[in-house]
């Protein structure tokens, strides 16, 4: 499957074109399971390191080892790093695929081939460059069943020869990727020698791209969103973490397991924490629910499958008002679908997960950055507003390898909400589980375990009056659904809050979330430097939605909300809750396609959208 | 009331200072002679006699009239009605949450050998520290009288209905995948239910006891497997139970050739005087065997079928530091700023 669709041109033009520097997308074609993670993290890690903003993305099947696998790097001086629709340094490693790979790219790019391959004689719009794989490997690499692995590291060389990228930084990239095992180390580094004298022996260079020193990522670190979140539940002083495996959640937990086995062993040798694979994901939260409503800081991670388990036991949760913290790294659909693949498409079933009357709380990262913050949000939010809150990341961002800032420690003492103990009931003689006495919904409660003979509480679902007693009464079930609203309410102004980017002058608002932000970022510049059309910009972080996202609807005579669905779901969302004359200036712009939202899409949408 | 053989007059309040008022529950709204009402007196003159603190009880349940029961028993031990069958996923939590809670579970035979069976099953291979009970009325009782998989084959319904597919044996399964105490008992035999429900507080690990429990409005007629008179002419128990707390002096010797004593978690010991000859309760295989046997002979077996006090449970694999998580202050469960700035570090 080829992963552009630009049509061939006839007329390439000259190919002593300008210099392009630091600006450029490297895809790298090649098989699933054929090791060259490895060398695409080199690479990615070595442009990084020359201080040019970069970002990676996997572009992967469903399957361990055999079909095709893209890996696309983006290097970008202004920062932009949204997927590149265009592909412009061609790495056609993957026979199945090389032809495809080659036809789909746009004239002037550069494909670089296994010499067998023979790719040159398809096109004569493109720039060639073309390697002996197996020649070059077999002298670096005695063991012949290591070389499948191996001859990846070639191409890292000759594209680095290419690029100008430092061999100094490649190195180091290398040394990085096989920290202690210094022997692989060696290896790889010969494998990417032996590519780069092949290339400065052999290969002209004639294509404009380069890549040169700058600063721009000084201080910066390179993550994926899922170890991000990891960190950042471990920091937010979760203690226990049940799982069943999906991808793409499953990296989530995995990490975690590694950081909180090597930081959150106590004194004592012993653990801090308890993390258990779950027979499936119906347990998986059941334990979360049961853990929080004993006092535990419980989470899970899952995807859009898992998630679906989960349904009715997350409408207890809301009920009987029990904290939990529910990761959802977003993929396309059920089953066999595109599990490999990313969306935004579990919004409106989350927003409103379970059956009955039910609203959850919703946190929307776009960044490893968030995904760290917004961990300690998620448990900060569900304890004190007593509910689960779940975290709404995507392949994109908790799969890929994303450059962030280094992550900020948290300054604020962990709260626990509005729990009662010993001392407490003491001095009180006795409380009333789901009785308002703040004003804001929120009930007190107390733990399993408090040594105190009014301490106890049945748990249950819908059907109880404030003491949490069984009740059928018409009048303490409404009492009791007007309160949960009270509390949805009241979390509003509690939920981060969106993020604005506004000139105060344009009639044009756009409001996105989650990873399509960086292609929001990247399509504004576009649309103000290529049409001269202003736009502002409104990135929300939660549901319920606080007030000024109202307000932004009110100041725009037309909005396009961009997300990664069919259905507009974050649009339905935003319809239920403005005024209905303003629901249409609301306009949807969706992507379906399963990869990585891209600017131009959004661009050429907006233009066509505004009659330009 | 018979308690130990020595047959000491009940005491005013057990040995924590508490009058068994102190762990009544509230009035039942189970039909009038229902076998679950039973069972909930039985926990609650057990755990009175144990003088188990209700406050570190939970009783964790699922959905059904026997799910129901914990409303009826301890009051001043925090309850949690989950959704049906998931009663095993919500005790995991609390009991990794907090280790030294003592959980009792609920749960009826629909609620555990159909929509349940997944967390059942499991949660015997974890050997949890739980007991956890199936009231057993061979039908679900809430919505009103189907077959559930515990119904003997050929056994009838109410309307004539006969029931075509043979039964899931709990406690062969509960035995088959690691719990660590395993019986059977009928909420109409007081005096063994109440023997094995003390020796279910001393043991360490996961507790299932099977209790067949009539349901009078849907399955006590004739034709039924579950009912009062067919558990008095079918029971066929294995041994004679005595419990003998660690806090009670023993007064009577017994006799080896004839009783097996097995010394539980806590010092406790309880004994099984054999009434087969060759029956011998640490014994998996045999037991297996023995329950098909009996399957086969039309017995209802009861008594303990398995115990092993050696297995470690599973909050013990997990190697947790002894307080309870849920009590880990915010200097022990949150890593320092240097931690922080060590994987920064390793991530530039
Ligand atoms: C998901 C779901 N499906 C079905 C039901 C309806 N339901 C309630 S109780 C019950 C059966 C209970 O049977 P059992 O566990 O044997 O309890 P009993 O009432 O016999 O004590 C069923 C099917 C439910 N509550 N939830
Ligand atoms: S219907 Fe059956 S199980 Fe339910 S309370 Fe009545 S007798 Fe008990
Ligand atoms: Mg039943």
């Amino acid at each position: 499957m080829a992963t552009t669709d630009v049509a061939l041109h006839e007329d390439s033009g000259s190919l002593e074109r300008k210099r392009v520097v630091n600006d450029m997308s490297i895809q790298v074609g090649t098989v699933n399971g054929s090791g060259s993670q490895s060398s695409n993290t080199v690479l990615l890690r070595s442009i990084f390191q020359m201080g040019v903003p970069v970002s990676g993305k996997n572009l992967f099947p469903s399957n361990i080892a055999g079909l095709p696998t893209w890996y696309t790097i983006r290097a970008n001086k202004d920062g932009y790093i949204a997927r590149k629709k265009e592909i412009d340094f061609l790495v056609a490693m993957n026979p199945e695929t090389a032809r495809e790979d080659v036809m789909s790219l746009a004239a002037g790019a550069v494909a670089l081939y296994d010499e067998p391959l023979n790719l040159r004689t398809l096109r004569n719009d493109l720039v060639f460059y073309s390697v002996p794989y197996d020649k070059l490997v077999a002298p670096v690499c005695p063991e012949a069943k290591l070389r499948k692995l191996v001859k990846n590291m070639i191409y890292v060389g000759v594209v680095a020869k290419l690029l100008d990228i430092d061999m100094a930084e490649v190195e180091k990239a290398i040394r990085k990727q096989f920290a202690k095992k210094v022997k692989a180390a060696n290896l790889n580094l010969a494998a990417v020698q032996a590519g780069y004298d092949y290339a400065a022996a052999n290969l002209l260079k004639r294509d404009p791209y380069h890549i040169q020193r700058m600063d721009k990522t000084t201080g910066k670190i390179i993550i994926d969103g899922n170890s991000a979140a990891a960190l950042g539940c471990m920091f937010a002083g979760c203690t226990v973490v049940t799982w069943y495996p999906i991808t793409p959640s499953s990296s989530l937990v995995e990490t975690m397991i590694e950081y909180m086995k090597r930081f959150r062993i106590g004194p004592d040798g012993k653990a801090t924490f308890a993390i258990v694979q779950a027979e499936d994901e119906l347990a998986a939260i059941g334990m979360v629910i049961g853990a929080g409503w004993a006092g535990a800081r419980a989470m899970t991670a899952t995807a859009g499958p898992g998630i679906s388990l989960m349904a009715e036991f997350a409408g207890l949760a809301y009920y009987v008002e029990v904290p939990a913290v529910i990761w959802d790294i977003q993929r396309v659909g059920p089953s066999t679908g595109l599990p490999t693949r990313t969306s935004q498409g579990d919004i409106l079933s989350i927003a409103f997960l379970s059956h009955g009357d039910t609203k959850n709380i919703l946190l929307i990262p776009c960044s490893a950055e968030e995904c760290f913050t917004m961990a300690q949000d998620a448990f900060e939010l569900a304890e004190h507003f007593q509910t689960p809150v779940f975290v709404m990341s995507d392949l994109d961002l908790g799969m890929n390898n994303w450059m962030a800032d280094p992550f900020p420690y948290p300054e604020k003492p962990i709260k626990r909400g509005k729990v009662l103990s010993k001392e407490d009931l003491e001095r009180l003689g006795g409380f009333a589980r789901y009785k308002d006495v703040d004003g804001d919904g929120i009930g007190y409660r107390t733990l399993p375990g408090t040594d105190h003979p009014a301490a106890a509480y049945f748990a249950r679902g819908s059907g109880h009056n404030e003491r949490s007693q069984y009740s059928e009464r018409p009048d303490d079930f409404e009492k009791n659904m007007e309160r949960l609203n009270r509390k949805f309410e009241t979390a509003r102004s509690f939920v981060p809050r969106p993020v604005l980017i506004s000139n105060g002058k344009s009639k044009i608002g756009i409001i996105a979330y989650g990873t399509s932000h960086w292609a929001i970022l990247e399509s504004r510049d576009q649309l103000r430097k290529e049409y001269k059309v202003e736009t502002d910009y409104l990135r929300l972080r939660a549901y319920p939605f606080p007030r000024e996202v109202h307000g932004f609807v009110e100041q725009h005579e037309r909005v396009y909300l961009v997300e990664q669905n069919r259905d507009a779901q974050m649009l339905t969302l935003l319809k239920l809750d403005v005024r209905p004359e303003l629901v249409t200036r609301l306009h949807s712009i969706s992507h379906i396609h399963g990869l990585p939202l891209d600017a131009r899409s959004v661009t050429d949408e907006i233009i066509m959208m505004e009659g330009k | 009331m018979a308690t130990t053989p020595t047959s000491t007059p009940v005491p005013k309040t057990n040995r924590i200072g508490l009058s068994i008022a102190e762990y009544k529950g509230g009035k039942t709204t189970l039909c009038a002679g229902c076998g679950h009402n039973a069972i909930s007196e039985r926990i609650i003159d057990a755990m009175y006699e144990m003088g188990v603190s209700p406050e570190r009880v939970i009783k964790p349940s699922g959905i059904g009239c026997s799910s129901k029961a914990p409303a009826y028993f301890m009051s001043r031990s925090h309850s949690f009605n989950a959704v049906h069958g998931r009663m095993p996923s919500v005790a995991t939590g609390a009991m990794l949450a907090n280790r030294n809670l003592i959980a009792l579970g609920v749960s009826g035979d629909g609620d555990t050998a159909s929509i349940g069976i997944g967390q059942f099953v499991h949660l015997m291979r974890r050997n949890l520290p739980i007991i956890y009970i199936i009231e057993d009325n061979g039908v679900y009782g809430l919505t009103k009288g189907q077959f559930s998989a515990t119904a003997d084959l050929g056994s009838k319904l109410k309307t004539g209905v006969i029931n075509d597919l043979p039964p899931i044996d709990t406690c062969v399964l509960a035995i088959q995948l690691g719990a660590t105490f395993v019986g059977r008992s009928f909420s109409g035999d007081k005096r063994q239910l109440h023997s094995m429900l003390k020796a279910a507080v001393a043991h360490n690990g996961t507790v299932m006891l099977d209790i067949v429990s009539p349901c009078v409005t849907f399955n006590d007629h004739e034709g039924s497997t579950k009912s009062y008179k067919y558990m008095k002419d079918h029971e066929e128990p294995l041994q004679d139970i005595n419990f003998v707390p660690v806090f009670e002096e023993i007064n009577v010797e017994y006799d080896p050739g004839t009783t097996v004593e097995v010394t539980m978690h806590d010092g406790s010991r309880l004994r099984l005087r054999k009434l087969e000859e060759d029956y011998d309760a640490t014994d998996k295989i045999l037991a297996v065997k023995r329950l098909a046997e009996g399957h086969a002979k039309g017995e209802v077996l009861t008594g303990v079928f398995y115990v092993n006090t050696q297995a470690p449970n599973f909050i013990e694999m997990l190697n947790m530091t002894d307080n309870p998580l849920t009590t880990l202050p915010e200097s022990v469960v949150r890593p320092g700023r240097e931690v922080l700035e060590q994987v920064m570090e390793e991530l530039r």
